[in-house]
């Protein structure tokens, strides 16, 4: 049974007069383990698709199951509730909240579930040591470096325990070395058995993974996953 | 989300714009100050007034020659005197009426006093021995006036603090032969000090007996008979006997008011109070003001922190578990803001008494009360509208915004 299962999807937009199809007629399906990258030139509807995979969005037509779940008729708080337990999100520019600390920026998820301060303790430290921000925890956003911050997030997205990480140009705002630093640790989430879709224009990141979806004017172009 | 960490996050939110709270908190607070101290006042000043007539005497019924055209008490008819005569026999005569305790004639007018050279001018109070039991005095020195027939007229006289001071200087004053108008009297006692009685400040009172003060202004009316009925009970009997003697004497003409204390006090009571209630109603606008400001502060945290909403919401935060986030956080302004302006407002009534010992400016329990609860219900009320907004964020769109 495939993780993600997207049949018949439909997006649109209403720009003044026009109706832009961001996404049109979409079937994709993903599997438990997958690494997966989003190509295709801005205006594509790669980011609209991640939305939509992130239940930040709904499709105006289709089903979307996930993990074999029909979740395009949940309510609202229902969809919190599965992003909350998951999905994990890594944006480009980060997204941390700038007055809390690395430590509490990671605890976010689990303080919005309602974990127990003290489990949330034990787990944040582990997950400081797991991305090597140990001597960051009291740090604020503003006194950490792009790859710091870009640690801290992915440690914030994967503090639940996801099935799936969903990163949007996760690498946009680093430069070269750091980058390569916060794919590996994707990668290595991965490796663990997470679920990986990363959106991105960088082709040398979108060659690293194991499945290339390339999108033009909402429809999938090219995906090399499946057998021709 | 826990109801500690929501507390947690809303207070970390509050001072993570430390300008943005202060300026909130302070509007609330001068709000809740603004009730605490005019409340203070207003009540202050009806405890003043009350406390002024209870200094009159007890049970007290005050007889005026001439008639008002209502019932109800008239402060004109406190202050003209009418061509009505109301005389001394008139006074004796109520002494009959069962529900009365004791009664004092009392006619006044001003005249010099004068005493090795010294001159002054003074009220000159005409009345009775009864006089003192019935107005509550106290005598410093020597004796009141001697218990003998009203018409006599000794030529004694008991004189208040402030115009033995002025007067006699440290010198002994009991014993001494004084002028008063063109008459020499003799001083027989002084009043104790008691400070401002309604108008009549008793310290420059120069008492001396009913039918002297008559003869001395050339008149026999009387100003007021004070009549003190024999309990509070008794007090609408001792009115309706007081009435009945007087118009049988006047030929069956009803030519008298006759007002109670306690009308008084009540009118004076009611007035103030609503004076009260209606200062509170003004301060409770500057309440309403710092609800609306807390509500423009609130939405301009939802509009700053619009990303930071997306992202909760991509966290998995439920629409719920914001709405409750803003929600705490407007209610911890109001909260905080509330009881600083308690404290302020307490200061301030503080201040008011330090600088006016005799002025009473508590402020009244049921406008404390009223002033916090409307402060926090109006930073709540006025919490709700942000926060829903917030709640009701498109995620996509707020994630957009950096």
């Amino acid at each position: 049974m495939p993780l993600i299962e997207l049949r018949g999807i439909e997006r649109v937009f209403q720009l003044g007069d026009s109706t832009v199809h961001a996404l049109s007629r979409l079937d994709l399906a993903i599997d438990v383990g997958e690494y997966v990258a989003v190509m295709g030139p801005s205006g594509s509807g790669k980011s609209t698709l991640l939305n939509l995979l992130g239940l930040l969005d709904r499709p105006d037509a289709g089903a979307y199951r996930l993990e074999g779940r029909d979740v395009t008729t949940l309510s609202p708080e229902e969809q919190a509730e599965v992003r909350s337990r998951r999905i994990g999100f890594v944006f480009q520019s980060f997204h941390l909240v700038p007055r809390l600390s690395a430590a509490e920026n990671i605890a976010l998820p689990m303080t919005l579930a309602g974990v127990p301060a003290k489990e949330r303790a034990g787990r944040v430290a582990r997950a400081l040591q797991d991305f090597a921000l140990e001597n960051r925890a009291d740090h604020r956003p503003d006194q950490l470096s792009g790859g710091q911050r870009q640690r801290v997030a992915i440690a914030r997205a994967t503090i639940m325990n996801p099935a799936l990480i969903l990163a949007d140009e996760p690498t946009g705002n680093l430069d070269r070395h750091t980058g390569d630093e916060v794919v590996r640790l994707l990668e290595a989430l991965n490796g663990r058995g997470v679920t990986i879709v990363v959106v991105t224009h960088d082709p040398t990141l979108g060659a690293r993974a194991r499945r290339q979806l390339v999108m033009e004017d909402g429809r999938l172009q090219h995906d090399s996953g499946k057998p021709a | 989300m826990r109801p500690a960490d929501i507390l947690r996050f809303a207070r970390v939110a509050a001072t993570g714009y430390p300008l943005r709270t202060a300026l909130s908190v302070l509007a609330m607070s001068i709000g809740v100050a603004a009730v605490v101290v005019l409340t203070a006042l207003g009540d202050g000043a009806r405890r003043y007034v009350v406390g002024q007539f209870a200094s009159l005497g007890t049970n007290l019924v005050i007889v005026l020659p001439g008639k008002t055209g209502t019932g109800g008490f008239n402060p004109a008819t406190a202050i003209t005197s009418t061509p009505r005569d109301l005389t001394i026999d008139d006074a004796a005569a109520l002494l009959r009426a069962p529900a009365v305790k004791r009664l004092a004639p009392l006619a006044v007018g001003t005249s010099e006093i004068s005493y090795g050279g010294k001159l002054r001018e003074g009220l000159v109070a005409g009345s009775t021995a009864q006089f003192l039991e019935v107005r509550n005095f106290e005598l410093a020195q020597g004796r009141f006036l001697p218990d003998e027939d009203w018409h006599r007229g000794s030529a004694v006289a008991v004189i208040g603090a402030k115009i033995r001071e002025e007067i006699f200087g440290p010198n002994a004053a009991v014993g001494q032969l004084v002028r008063i108008g063109d008459r020499r009297v003799r001083i027989v006692g002084v009043l104790k000090s008691s400070g401002q009685g309604l108008g009549m400040n008793t310290d420059e009172l120069v008492i001396v007996p009913v039918a002297l003060a008559q003869a001395m202004f050339n008149s026999n009316t009387l100003f007021r008979i004070l009549v003190e009925a024999k309990s509070r009970e008794a007090i609408p009997a001792a009115k309706a006997e007081v009435l009945e003697i007087l118009k049988t004497r006047h030929q069956g003409e009803e030519d008298v008011t006759v007002i109670t204390q306690d009308a008084v006090l009540a009118t004076f009571d009611k007035l103030l109070g609503a004076l009260t209630l209606g200062v509170a109603g003004i301060a409770a606008i500057s309440l309403a003001v710092a609800g609306i400001l807390v509500m423009n502060v609130m939405l301009v945290a939802v509009t700053q922190r619009t990303a930071e909403i997306g992202l909760l919401k991509a966290l998995g935060a439920t629409g719920r578990t914001i709405r409750l986030a803003f929600l705490a956080e407007a209610a911890m302004l109001s909260t905080v803001g509330a009881g600083v302006g308690y404290l302020l407002g307490h200061l301030g009534a503080f201040g008011v008494r330090l600088a006016f010992p005799v002025f009473p400016a508590y402020p009244p329990h049921w406008a404390v009360v009223a002033g916090l609860t409307t402060a926090l219900a109006t930073g709540l009320l006025f919490g709700v509208m942000p926060a829903r907004r917030a709640a009701r964020l498109d995620p996509v769109q707020a994630l957009m915004k950096h």
